[in-house]
């Protein structure tokens, strides 16, 4: 086994962090500060590629593998969550679905456009729709040439920057799951009858623009359904397996970040004549942070791999996921107390990455589905099909 | 043993509850988000002698004693822990300080005043450079003549911004350093010199106003001395000692809180056709935080009857913060992943609750500090002698 990045992956890691270290980290405190996504930040990234690093170069993106695009994630998650999260939920969810199952045509109107700069978003949850996203009540009826979308999609990141909505609505309210199907909804005319709402005030991730949008017999044109009528669910699923590794990848860099500033802040605090680092207590947090993030940098790269080489990884997208969302809270929980007092104050950005990674327990499937999915795989295996 | 409260401790927290939900609970989320409590509020706590709450009637308390004080910050601290930091400080160790140790003068001149909330208080001993290490402070208090001159700063201090009164741990012989050469001051905020910073800002407890205090040769008269020259620092750690019961008391509020608001939204959200609270990963989280609350519960009880009775606490006191802040921390998490994505919003209370608690394995002794005591006295108990 071969454990090493190659030339390339080291040579794109290099990039990642130069636009991490320059242009990223100037961003985060900022949009977590005045709540407002790095809208110049994410116009450079576009221009470097990474607004569509793993869409293929014949769409305008960078044809990067999925383990290539993790390192992609990881730099910017060292820095910024938000921007993280902001890129992940455009690319790993949203592109890459129209990749994944549309027309040649649909391809090519919208694939180069979201690789250039536009952003889209992926609009599955509702208020009454969580955990359960089978549950979901938003219909689309067919009248001649045109889907009519009635219902209401709540948590839609991006939803206020984005210019392109992958939309999951019900055309077969009985089959639950089984009725959903994709469209591709613009932003403006010809989507007559699609409101952005408000903004949401959230904990952190506050240079993520997160919405309600309201559909009131919603236009689509029945050239935007995307895949087969009533095929939706495994375009989500393939969507949940790809963001979970990038989620998983986020967690990583956000532990990184967070680790890194403990260290720092151990090494320049003195108490009690000593740096705090020669304290027993903060060398254990230390080691403890160091091996989990170790071993969720393995899991990750082991399961990208399993990706790029056409292999099943679903279930090692969930336990990255998982076990990324932890080891993210764990350390920047851990390097938080190692700040003392500084670590509750805005001044430090310790308590910003503590209130961010929050957020990786919920959003791609809470911890309590990613469990559940694990579980499920592994029961699977043996024979027996369990129910949520 | 009897495990019931008395009728009076039984009234007394019938009244501090009615209190805390027809006035504390409207208000929190403007507290937390302008940054202030109403001074109006302050005042019918002080009718209401919260303020002096533990202390001998004779002293102008409400002789309530430390049981008593438990109450009032559980109750406090579920509904409005920033009004509850206010108190807390002014209260638990800053008005504290003078009633364990003030000479009968002293008490007589400040106290009344500090029970009737007319006077808000502050306790000042963290510095710069002396955090989790104490001892390190550097203020220094000169003698001329019938008055010391204070010269330095106190960071971190709560009520910084609104004190009247300051209780200042200050070196006067660098040779014996703060263990044997430090005195507390009672020092008056219009005195020339002393200049409050701007409120600090801080993650949570918006509404309980924090800030560095410069002392730039504050001219303190001798009278103003409180307990003995030289034992200043044994009169503050004994106040830091009693204070970490009622923070006990103050987290095992907020943690109750959290199980209350968990229990209301299991039944009212639904999810793959039933309530959640029939999944077992709910039920689960449910009882564990049930479990720890009961626990924490009678930990904190147990150890304000050792105050009150005049039995030795300071191990016992160390165990209610350290239990108490962790499991606050713990149960308010599990009621954010609980409510899901509704738990990250700021249109609805549960994230301020977050923000608010992780202070509390910080302040007053971080819980590094806190197993430390706990540490010491097992170990002094079987004769050996540990330094941090």
């Amino acid at each position: 086994m071969d454990f090493s990045l190659t030339e390339e992956q080291l040579m794109f890691r290099g990039l990642f962090r130069d636009f991490a270290e320059n242009d990223v980290a100037k961003v985060a405190e900022h949009s977590d500060k005045a709540e407002q996504p790095p809208v110049e930040l994410l116009k450079k990234a576009a221009a470097q590629g990474f607004l569509g690093a793993t869409l293929p170069e014949q769409y305008g993106g960078a044809g990067l593998e999925a383990l290539t695009n993790t390192l992609l994630v990881e730099e910017i998650a060292k820095h910024c969550l938000s921007t993280a999260i902001t890129i992940t939920i455009h690319t790993a969810l949203a592109s890459m679905s129209i990749l994944d199952v549309g027309t040649e045509a649909q391809k090519q109107s919208y694939l180069p456009r979201l690789a250039s700069g536009e952003l889209a978003s992926f609009a599955l949850t509702e208020p009454d729709a969580g955990s359960d996203p089978g549950s979901l009540q938003t219909r689309a009826r067919r009248e001649n040439g045109t889907f009519y979308l009635d219902g209401v999609k709540s948590w839609v990141a991006n939803g206020g920057l984005a210019s392109v909505f992958v939309v999951f609505a019900s055309t077969d309210l009985s089959a639950r799951h089984r009725g959903l199907s994709a469209f591709i909804v613009e932003k403006g005319s010809p989507s007559v009858g699609v409101v952005v709402g408000h903004r949401e005030p959230t904990l952190g991730l506050r240079g993520v623009d997160i919405r309600t949008i309201y559909f009131e017999d919603g236009h689509v044109p029945a050239e935007n359904l995307l895949g087969a009528l009533n095929e939706g669910w495994p375009i989500v699923l393939r969507a949940f397996n790809r963001v979970r590794l990038c989620l998983a990848a986020a967690g990583l860099g956000a532990a990184e970040g967070a680790l890194a500033l403990g260290v720092k802040f151990a090494v320049e605090r003195k108490q009690f004549g000593v740096p705090i680092a020669e304290k027993q207590a903060i060398q254990n947090y230390i080691a403890d942070c160091s091996v989990e993030i170790e071993a969720l940098r393995h899991l990750i790269h082991y399961t990208a791999w399993l990706a790029d080489t056409g292999q099943s990884y679903g279930q090692q997208a969930s336990m990255a996921k998982y076990l990324g969302a932890r080891v993210a809270r764990d350390t920047a929980n851990k390097m938080l107390q190692v700040h003392g007092g500084y670590g509750f104050s805005d001044e430090f950005p310790i308590s910003r990455i503590y209130r961010d990674v929050r957020a990786l327990r919920l959003l791609g499937g809470t911890d309590e589905i990613q469990r559940y999915a694990v579980a499920r795989g592994v029961f699977d295996e043996v024979g027996l099909k369990i129910q949520p | 043993m009897d495990f019931t409260f008395s009728p009076e401790h039984i009234a007394l927290r019938r009244m501090i509850h009615e209190f805390c939900e027809e006035e504390l609970r409207p208000r929190a989320r403007q507290v937390d988000r302008e940054s202030r409590q109403d001074p109006q509020v302050l005042r019918w706590m002080g009718e209401l002698g919260f303020f002096g709450l533990p202390f001998s009637q004779e002293d102008g308390g409400a002789g309530a004693g430390e049981t008593g004080y438990c109450i009032l910050m559980e109750e406090l601290n579920r509904v409005c822990p920033s009004t509850a930091t206010i108190i807390g400080a002014h209260t638990g160790i800053a008005s504290m300080s003078l009633y364990l140790d003030g000479s009968p003068d002293l008490k007589q001149r400040y106290l009344p005043d500090l029970c009737s909330g007319k006077k808000i208080a502050a306790f000042g001993l963290t510095e710069p450079n002396a955090g989790s290490d104490a001892a390190g402070i550097q203020l220094r208090a000169t003698l001329e003549g019938d008055s010391y001159y204070l010269d330095g700063q106190k960071m971190w201090i709560t009520n910084g911004p609104i004190a009247d009164v300051i209780m200042v741990l200050a070196v006067t012989d660098p040779a014996l350093g703060a263990r044997g050469g430090a005195t507390v001051f009672v020092v008056e905020k219009e005195w020339d010199g002393l200049r409050p910073g701007k409120p600090e800002h801080k993650m949570g407890l918006h509404g309980s106003p924090t800030s560095l205090i410069t002392f730039d040769e504050v001219r303190v008269p001798k009278e103003n001395v409180l307990g003995q020259v030289g034992l200043g620092f044994v009169t503050f750690m004994k106040t830091l000692d009693i204070g970490r019961v009622s923070l006990g008391a103050a987290t095992l509020g907020g943690a109750q809180a959290a199980l209350e608001a968990s229990l209301r939204w299991v039944k009212a959200r639904s999810q793959f056709g039933r309530p959640i609270a029939n999944m077992q990963s709910i039920q689960f989280m449910l009882a564990d935080m049930a479990t720890e609350i009961e626990a924490l519960r009678s930990l904190v009880y147990r150890t304000a009857w050792l105050v009150d009775s005049g039995k030795p606490f300071i191990k016992e006191a160390g165990m209610c913060k350290l239990m108490g802040s962790e499991t606050a921390s713990r149960c308010i998490d599990r009621a954010l992943q609980i409510h899901g994505a509704l738990g990250y919003s700021r249109d609805f209370p549960l994230e301020r609750g977050w923000r608010d608690a992780r202070i509390a394995e910080i302040f007053e002794g971080t819980n590094e500090i806190q197993r430390i005591v706990i540490a010491s006295e097992l170990l002094q108990e079987i004769g050996v002698r540990i330094r941090p």
